[in-house]
């Protein structure tokens, strides 16, 4: 198989392949809480038919309002095509390495929060504000999990990193701990996850994420649904390369790809039923004690980072 | 390049007298002032793209060096022109010629009186910026640098019947020339009792590690205060609104980067030997810098003082790059110390390229909507859309977003930190990484900030009526374009970029980045080597651009493209207001509430009761308290003691001239 064509294989795998997560944590949350649960295909209902209805859009929304759900859409395609999701042989992978992945996420964000403001209606407003809050902290400590990977592999090329971690003898690292439990905090805040924000939720006090989309409907909605749902299958993976990089399928070793789709459904079916154990288990927190928890991640970061200093691991 | 027509030092010379001639031709009346009008602007911009490609030229020949028949007795002026100088004529022109452009059509409507001087001061001005940047010696630097900061002082003060204005452009004549001083100081200590002021000689001056160090201080903080680093950066926020928006646009996209020059060529070139300990001092006011400048930026409600405070920042992280530098060259590391010097040479260059397009947007919402405060704006991305979308890529190039260039430039400085482990002092070693962990929360809060600029003033509803608004006149579409471009440029193709600092980094520290970062290709970028870092804008851009157009054609085609147009959502509340959109005040209440010790704020709440409900609140900069407030009062003290020695009357003054004459006469037999 050509390299270039099995990257593009993994991308789309990925883009198909994020709405069975979300429908996965959503049905394991279900039955968490004592709830029937629903099908684990209803986000690709849910997706068709949104995309089936008419689009209702405001009156003096402006082109950027409209562009949006494809740009966002577009930020996630690419993101799916740079993490080593099944295999570390990706040839557009060195195209962005860790810090512009970060950089394709605060590109949907700010984007995202444009045109939450664009209409100019009380909550877009309070969406993208909030929406923000939660990027200016999560964003540097995501960055710096990013860099303590990147200083104990010597490369900030998330390929790189996997194939440095991955051949490591398995050991405790407690920089990687560090970073461990900093990328959770970040994976929760920036995928509008408990205890930051609900995804179930439409209370206008409460709200971050569903604020800022609340404008839009039918296709848009549909594009920018599917795109939250890959951002929750990237960061999943991102996680998975950096911190249990087993598994993943080396360059040129088509005979472990079977093996790397056994060991990602593993872990995907594992940190799915995590998360909604986690946001059973967890209780929201305030608005305006989200950015001490998030400052918490930052620091817990930068701690991992000066450790590995400290005792070189 | 039009090397039978000029080397690039005579090159850059004539344009520097071009730019005198157009300043002065505008002077003559004939009759309306046509000339200044019509042609004096971009002639002045065609000068700014000829420069600009003798910079492209001089950063790959030899230096050349040239004594002018000007000066005084035995003191002549020298040029010299090389990579260094090379590059940042090639910013001076290039930027200035849009910004130039655009001026065009933003003076049009003053009265010719003061059009003429605003010509003739606008030119001086750029012209003594070439001049800072081809001197030679000493001599003819403070002249320059002197010129500079006066013509810039007059273009401060255009609108001088304002009380304000003056008082801000007082206090940038004060700062400019306390940092002037400490040049002039700086210069002496390096040129140590030789009777010769040319850089040559400064260079050869043997200092021992004390007065170098001492050098290298009265040269940071005489750059620093022109730069606007903290805590010497009160003027910026007083200056860059007071002054038109094209002159805002040189002063924070150019002028800030003389003094940038300054401090590399001086430090690096000058003193040279420079010393780890020197860097720490950099980076750590780099980072204060960076953090105070968007932090405050974010309280901001006028547009251009948002701006001068994101200056601020953008200073910090030039120095955050330029400190990395230091640090790695004084512990021998030339490659990662070249990285760090690239990375800050190159947000120069972003820096220049997206604020001074940052500003011109702002002054288009001011020409055109007599706006200039944020919450009185909304909805112009409807009334100009022009001007709309060239702000938004200026919005997305300084929240250093990818693809485009100040991404890159914070790319870079992130790599320097990055490349920490190879230096040897535990606790430095340790310490290097924090300032990219600052790097990255300005980086956040800047895309914070500017969110705010964006949504507030182009999205959402009009605040106050606009029925004045209207989009900008072709001469200032052009130049917005131009400087929109450049964001692209320098975002996407960047290592060609790379190759051409690397060059300047050869002569500077004496080596240049490893053989493996040299040999990739233009359409990537990998300062230290392809596995270990690399980023490739262009295939990132046609990845968003293609998978978005897919994407598009796609849901078309499978299903449909109706659309149906509705009031917004009102959540049962029919009646809406745009007061009842997020203020600017109101986008950074949580950052308010986060960070609050830092601001020094007064509220004034409304009542329960209110019937007209007003909310106010000013917030102030704390250093005017804890340094500019008690160094003035310190000041007036001083003067008051001194002036005791004025009587007034003339026997007391000749008494004076008497005791002065025998101390001479005592001390020089």
């Amino acid at each position: 198989m050509d390299h270039h064509g099995f990257a593009l294989l993994q991308s789309v795998f990925v883009v198909l392949a994020a709405p069975l997560l979300m429908g996965w944590v959503n049905q394991c949350r279900a039955w968490l809480q004592n709830r029937a649960a629903p099908s684990i295909r209803l986000p690709y209902y849910t997706l068709a038919k949104l995309f089936h209805k008419d689009a209702v859009i405001a009156r003096d929304a402006s082109p950027l309002f409209r562009a949006t759900p494809y740009i966002l859409f577009g930020c996630m395609w690419l993101a799916g095509g740079i993490i080593p999701v099944l295999a570390t042989d990706l040839p557009f992978a060195p195209a962005a390495d860790v810090i512009a992945l970060v950089g394709v996420f605060a590109l949907a964000r700010v984007f995202a929060a444009l045109a939450a403001m664009d209409i100019g209606t009380s909550f877009g407003g309070l969406g993208a504000r909030r929406e923000m809050l939660i990027g200016f902290l999560a964003e540097p400590a995501m960055l710096m999990t990013m860099f303590t990977a990147a200083f104990i592999s010597g490369s900030t090329q998330l390929t790189t990193i996997v194939e440095t971690l991955a051949h490591r003898e398995f050991a405790i690292h407690p920089s990687l701990a560090f970073a461990g439990l900093a990328f959770l905090m970040v994976l929760l805040a920036e995928n509008a996850r408990i205890p930051i924000d609900n995804p179930t939720t439409h209370l206008e006090l409460t709200m971050i994420h569903e604020a800022t989309i609340l404008e839009y409907s039918a296709r848009h909605l549909a594009l920018l649904e599917w795109a939250t749902a890959i951002k929750l299958f990237a960061y999943m993976t991102i996680g998975f390369a950096l911190f249990v990089p087993w598994g993943i399928a080396e360059a040129g070793d088509w005979a472990a790809l079977p093996l790397a789709f056994v060991a990602l459904a593993f872990k995907l079916a594992v940190g799915g039923a995590g998360l909604a154990l986690l946001e059973t288990l967890l209780a929201k927190v305030r608005l305006l004690m989200a950015p001490e928890f998030l400052s918490a991640a930052f620091l817990l970061a930068v701690l991992g980072m000066l450790i590995h200093f400290l005792v070189r691991g | 390049m039009p090397e039978t027509i000029a080397t690039p030092l005579t090159g850059a010379l004539a344009i520097a007298a071009v730019w005198l001639a157009v300043g002065l031709a505008g002077l003559i009346p004939a009759g309306n002032a046509f000339f200044a009008r019509r042609l004096a602007f971009p002639l002045g911009a065609l000068a700014g793209l000829v420069l600009a490609g003798f910079g492209l030229q001089a950063m790959y020949v030899q230096p050349e060096q040239m004594t002018l028949p000007l000066g005084l007795p035995d003191l002549p002026f020298h040029l010299r022109i090389d990579g260094l100088a090379g590059f940042f004529l090639l910013l001076l022109g290039s930027v200035s010629a849009g910004i130039t452009l655009y001026a065009t059509g933003y003076f049009r409507e003053e009265t010719a009186g003061r059009l003429t001087l605003i010509v003739l001061q606008y030119h001086v001005f750029l012209a003594s910026m070439a001049i800072v940047l081809l001197a030679d010696d000493a001599y003819l630097f403070m002249v320059a640098w002197e010129t500079m900061a006066l013509s810039s002082y007059f273009l401060v003060t255009t609108d001088h019947r304002l009380p304000a204005i003056r008082s801000a452009g007082f206090l940038y004549f004060l700062v400019a020339h306390l940092g002037a001083i400490a040049i002039l100081l700086c210069f002496g200590v390096l040129h140590g009792g030789h009777a010769d002021y040319t850089f040559d000689a400064l260079l050869a001056a043997d200092l021992t590690p004390f007065w170098a160090t001492v050098a290298f201080l009265l040269a940071f903080f005489g750059f620093g205060a022109k730069a606007g680093m903290i805590p010497l950066h009160a003027w910026l926020p007083e200056a860059h609104p007071a002054a038109p928006s094209p002159v805002s646009a040189l002063l924070s996209g150019v002028m800030l980067k003389t003094a940038i020059y300054g401090m590399v060529r001086v430090i690096y070139d000058l003193i040279g030997g420079v010393r780890w300990e020197w860097g720490i001092l950099v980076l750590l006011v780099g980072a204060g810098s960076t953090l105070f400048g968007v932090l405050y930026a974010l309280m901001q409600n006028d547009l251009k003082r948002l701006l001068a405070y994101s200056s601020v920042e953008n200073i910090g992280i030039i120095l955050l790059g330029l400190g990395m530098s230091m640090v790695f060259v004084g512990f021998g590391h030339t490659a990662a110390g070249a990285l760090g010097l690239i990375a800050a040479l190159y947000h120069t260059l972003n820096h220049a390229v997206f604020k001074g397009l940052l500003f011109l947007g702002a002054g288009s919402i001011l020409h055109a909507a007599g706006l200039r405060n944020l919450n009185d704006m909304g909805g112009l991305i409807r009334r100009m859309p022009n001007t709309a979308f060239y702000v938004l890529v200026g919005v997305l190039a300084i929240s250093a977003l990818p693809p485009l260039n100040g991404f890159v430039s914070e790319w870079l400085t992130f790599q320097a930190a990055l490349q920490a482990p190879l230096l040897e002092h535990g606790v430095v070693r340790s310490i290097v990484p924090l300032f990219a962990a600052t790097l990255a929360l300005a980086g956040a809060l800047t895309a914070m900030c500017f969110v705010k600029v964006y949504g507030i003033a182009f999205l959402g509803q009009a605040r106050t009526p606009q029925e004045r608004a209207h989009d900008c006149g072709a001469a200032e579409r052009i130049g917005m374009a131009w400087l929109a471009a450049g964001c692209f440029v320098l975002g996407l193709f960047p290592a060609a970029f790379l190759l051409m600092l690397n060059r300047i980094c050869v002569t500077l520290l004496g080596g240049g980045l490893p053989d493996a970062a040299l040999a990739s290709n233009w359409l990537w970028l990998a300062p230290t080597a392809p596995e270990q870092a690399s980023y490739s804008a262009v295939i990132f851009l046609v990845v968003i651009v293609s998978v978005t157009l897919v994407a598009f054609f796609l849901v078309r085609r499978f299903y449909h493209g109706r659309v149906r147009l509705a009031a917004p959502w009102d959540c049962g509340y029919p009646a809406q207001t745009p007061r009842m959109q997020d203020s600017s005040d109101a986008f950074g209440q949580p950052i308010r509430h986060v960070f609050g010790p830092l601001y020094r704020m007064h509220r004034k709440l409304p009542g329960p009761d209110d019937p007209r409900p007003r909310f106010e609140l000013e917030i102030e900069d704390r250093h005017w308290y804890w340094l500019y407030l008690p160094a003035a009062r310190l000041v007036g003290w001083i003067s008051s003691k001194i002036a005791l020695l004025q009587q007034g009357r003339i026997s007391i003054y000749l008494l004076y001239s008497f005791f002065t004459l025998i101390a001479v006469l005592v001390f020089v037999r």
